[in-house]
């Protein structure tokens, strides 16, 4: 068979990544639903229950309410920059989500894997990238629009999303010890089969500490209580989008839940085996299936937590990134460094 | 016909150079700060195009996610309500910043006139990969490799020790 071709080629690459920011959208939507849902029952309330089913027409109500909303620019704004944050918010949170795998590689056409959007060799490296990206739509959103809150919120969110990504990145490097390789799909596949036939090969399994890590560090790189210190209401008003609405104000809005989604991509991806699970190999569309439910019980943990913890203090985040993360994260990459050297067959590296 | 790779080199090339331009040209450091963004990312454009994919990340990751953001930091305490730039000016500040630069670029050009560019024979596509760029470095590069690590940690103690200084200093002078 020859090589298939090019138009075909890009028609499946265009039409992957539509269904893909489709996708994220709704569960962006339904998320936000979810949440307010879910919060009021740890609350003892009742929550939106009164467009549609069960309010599932709430996000759509919210939404139509968002879209007529008066468009204003505050005064002394910097124009430019204060239309450009939110839309480069928004881009980079959808970007990150490009190299996730959602399914198996073998599935097909026209040569191209329809459950990964794409598979650059740096792999898991390209979101460290794209969301560093996506901390200029924060800082710049805070400046431009002229006011000490917006301000305030952003050198706040800043200076906490620097440094927990280190603590982020430090804990991603255990598994990519482990795996041998930055590539997603390559990372997935070490996870499979099952340690005494019966646990899954997972790398929470392996990696603990770098898991929990982990889950800390996304929790503070998504602004997600008890990390929301660049968006606190009683000290800030709204942080960095305090001069924001309308269509605007949704954006960044859109761009914080598609990163937590991202985040918990991540997350499955490189600690609870991605899109394995029970029958994919027989079912491979299975496959996407068993990642929604692993993104699921993260994003249900988010909430959770919300609803449990109150917010921390400035000076708490900052002792607990520098002073907890980073040298627990150090400490994790020196044990799987020393392990990995000493038995070369568990790190896949050559 | 120019090829694809020629539009896209012309296309980041362009916007670097005229991102560089409106960087030095304007008034605010916060705008001069994102015409820097957008020269950074161009670079790391042109360097997807040479197969360097593990570099461009990096150099997106390093130079536009943590220097960039600490320098968007120190505008944004310093200058925070009219993000202009400062007024306070080293005596003959214009003048010798003109002739450094000019040095500098006589320095380029003459770089740039006495290479023979038909030698340089093209590198395999797959060089820019995590792990052939790892391999070139901790193979044939580990000398340079740690001293440039001994040096950075040099910088890090130092600018821990020269803030906590001050800080004594501060608290010394209150009591």
């Amino acid at each position: 068979m020859g090589s298939p071709p090019i138009l075909a080629v890009l028609a499946v690459i265009v039409a992957k990544a539509l269904v893909v920011i489709v996708v994220l959208l709704t569960a962006f939507a339904y998320m936000t639903w979810l949440e307010r849902r879910l919060i009021s029952r740890f609350q003892v309330r009742i929550g939106p229950n009164r467009v549609g089913p069960f309010g599932l027409m709430q996000p759509l109500a919210d939404g139509i309410k968002l879209f007529f909303k008066e468009d204003f620019v505050p005064a002394g704004a910097d124009k430019v920059l204060y239309y450009l944050a939110p839309g480069l918010a928004m881009v980079t949170a959808f970007t990150a989500f490009a190299v996730i795998p959602f399914g198996p590689p073998d599935v097909q056409l026209f040569g191209v894997p329809l459950f990964q959007i794409s598979n650059p060799n740096a792999g898991i490296l390209f979101v460290l990238a794209v969301t560093s990206i996506g901390i200029y739509g924060i800082i710049l959103g805070g400046w431009s629009s002229n006011s000490k809150y917006s301000l305030l919120g952003a050198l706040r969110s800043s200076a906490q999303l620097i440094s927990y990504e280190l603590g982020v990145g430090l804990a991603i490097v255990g598994v990519v010890l482990l795996a041998g390789t930055l590539q997603l799909p390559e990372i997935v596949k070490e996870q499979s089969g099952f340690f005494f036939g019966f646990l899954p090969r997972w790398n929470i399994f392996v990696q603990p500490l770098g898991f929990l890590l982990l889950l800390i560090g996304a929790t503070a790189e998504t602004n997600r209580p008890p990390f929301d210190l660049p968006e606190s209401e009683q000290e800030l008003v709204a942080g960095f989008h305090t001069e924001y609405g309308g269509m605007k104000f949704a954006a960044f809005f859109v761009a914080e839940y598609v990163n937590v989604i991202t985040a918990s991509g991540v997350a499955t991806t490189l600690f609870l085996g991605g899109w394995q699970g029970p029958f994919v190999d027989q079912f491979p569309i299975l496959g996407p299936l068993w990642f929604v439910v692993k993104i699921f019980a993260f994003a249900f943990f988010f909430i959770w937590i919300r609803a449990t913890l109150p917010r921390i203090r400035y000076d708490q985040l900052m002792d607990v990134g520098w002073k907890l993360l980073v040298p627990l994260a150090l400490l994790n990459l020196a044990i799987t460094s020393v392990i990995v050297l000493i038995w070369p067959s568990l790190g896949g590296g050559s | 016909m120019p090829t694809l790779n020629q539009i896209i080199f012309w296309f980041f090339a362009f916007t670097a150079v005229a991102s560089g331009i409106v960087m030095i040209t304007r008034q605010k450091p916060m705008q001069s700060a994102i015409a820097f963004l957008v020269t950074l990312l161009s670079l790391a454009g042109l360097y997807l195009l040479l197969d360097a994919q593990f570099v461009a990340i990096l150099q997106i990751i390093i130079y536009a996610g943590a220097i960039l953001v600490l320098i968007l930091f120190v505008i944004m305490l310093l200058h925070s309500h009219s993000g202009e730039g400062s007024t306070s000016k080293v005596p003959l500040q214009r003048p010798v910043a003109i002739l450094l630069s000019l040095i500098l670029f006589g320095g380029s050009i003459y770089l740039f006139a006495s290479t023979d560019f038909g030698v340089a024979s093209t590198p395999p596509s797959d060089m820019g990969t995590a792990q052939n760029v790892g391999h070139t470095l901790f193979d044939k590069f580990i000398l340079p490799f740690e001293v440039a690590s001994i040096l950075l940690l040099t910088g890090l103690i130092g600018a821990v020790v020269l803030a906590k200084r001050e800080r004594e200093d501060s608290s010394n002078d209150a009591h």
